[in-house]
């Protein structure tokens, strides 16, 4: 699996402008942290974090240029850990 | 890495075409004997790595989760306790050292050599200052007594201890692998500037660089949920 020709370079900019993005959404999760929500907070913070996150994976970690492997293997990591955390969670609600 | 042989070469029935192709494919694996490396390989066993890096801090984050929801109250009590506006400029600082690091990969691809080394640098100072913060971070808490076993937290209510613990055993865990991925990353400037980690062969770097976005994807979720939600 020779894949060394085909190495996609992202650019100086284009690193820039997604840390600029980062930058943000991280003002954006302490702004709304801040209002009053209540449990509305947690989401939009948790949201917005998984923005970010996303954002990391895809660019800083080269993930939109890598194979379907790679990928799915993401995918699998993920998958596995909501099941671990949904499955708690429908014990710890409903015990 | 490097092909010598001509795509159709191998469908050629020419006796010596297939003799040449044999004495290729032998220079081919003397050649390759040297500098052949399993590049995919090597990224797949990092990103592999990376998952089970990602399922032991998704575990504590379960643990933080199932708390909050046994001890709301503590929890909004002792995380108030946390300063944000140090847990932000952690959060601003590790964003750049991930910058820092995604370019670091972009000049070794592009063969320039220096730039890598002083971005790698870069990376290694952010590095340092998250952990100057984290340390005056902690060291006031301790100074408060609020630490893992201390009096204050066993005499208080119990959901403020687990907060407590939790914030130390994953800051803490956190905190060890920024410390490892700076001593990496140090690493892997040497040979960067030795010219081992080249434009033909970046896999270290690149290795190096997931492993430290990894600690600052681990963040952007620490930041939220014991900064600023409680």
């Amino acid at each position: 699996m020779d894949r060394h020709e085909q190495h996609h370079i992202i650019g100086y900019r284009k690193l820039t402008g997604i840390w600029l993005v980062l930058l943000i959404l991280t003002a954006l999760t302490v702004a709304i942290t801040r209002v009053e929500l209540g449990g509305y907070k947690v989401i939009a913070a948790l949201t917005i974090a998984c923005a970010k996150a996303g954002l990391v994976i895809v660019f800083f970690m080269h993930m939109k240029y890598e194979g379907r492997l790679l990928r799915w293997l993401l995918f699998l990591a993920l998958v596995t850990l909501a099941i671990f955390i949904g499955l708690t969670f429908f014990d710890v609600l409903y015990r | 890495m490097k092909r010598t042989r001509a795509p159709g070469s191998a469908s050629r029935s020419d006796c010596n075409t297939r003799m040449e192709t044999g004495f290729d494919f032998i220079r081919d694996m003397e050649m390759n004997h040297q500098e052949q490396k399993d590049y995919f390989g090597a990224k797949l066993g990092m990103w592999l790595f990376l998952f089970t890096e990602l399922l032991l801090f998704g575990g504590l984050f379960l643990l933080y989760a199932v708390y909050l929801k046994r001890y709301p109250h503590e929890f909004a009590t002792a995380g108030r306790q946390l300063d944000w506006i140090l847990g932000a400029t952690n959060t601003v600082i590790l964003l750049t050292s991930s910058l820092s690091a995604a370019m670091a990969v972009t000049a070794a691809q592009r063969g320039e050599t220096r730039r890598v080394v002083a971005l790698i640098g870069g990376t290694i100072l952010c590095a340092a200052g998250f952990m100057v913060i984290k340390y005056f971070e902690w060291s006031a808490k301790i100074g408060h007594g609020i630490y893992p076993g201390s009096e204050q937290l066993k005499n208080g209510p119990p959901g403020e201890s687990v907060f407590f613990s939790l914030y130390y055993m994953t800051t803490g865990i956190h905190g060890l692998h920024v410390v490892i991925g700076a001593l990496l990353l140090a690493w892997i400037a040497l040979k960067a500037r030795s010219g081992a980690v080249n434009a033909s062969d970046y896999i270290l770097l690149e290795n190096g660089a997931l492993y430290w976005h990894l600690v600052d994807l681990i963040w952007i979720f620490i930041f939220p949920l014991y900064y600023l939600v409680l």
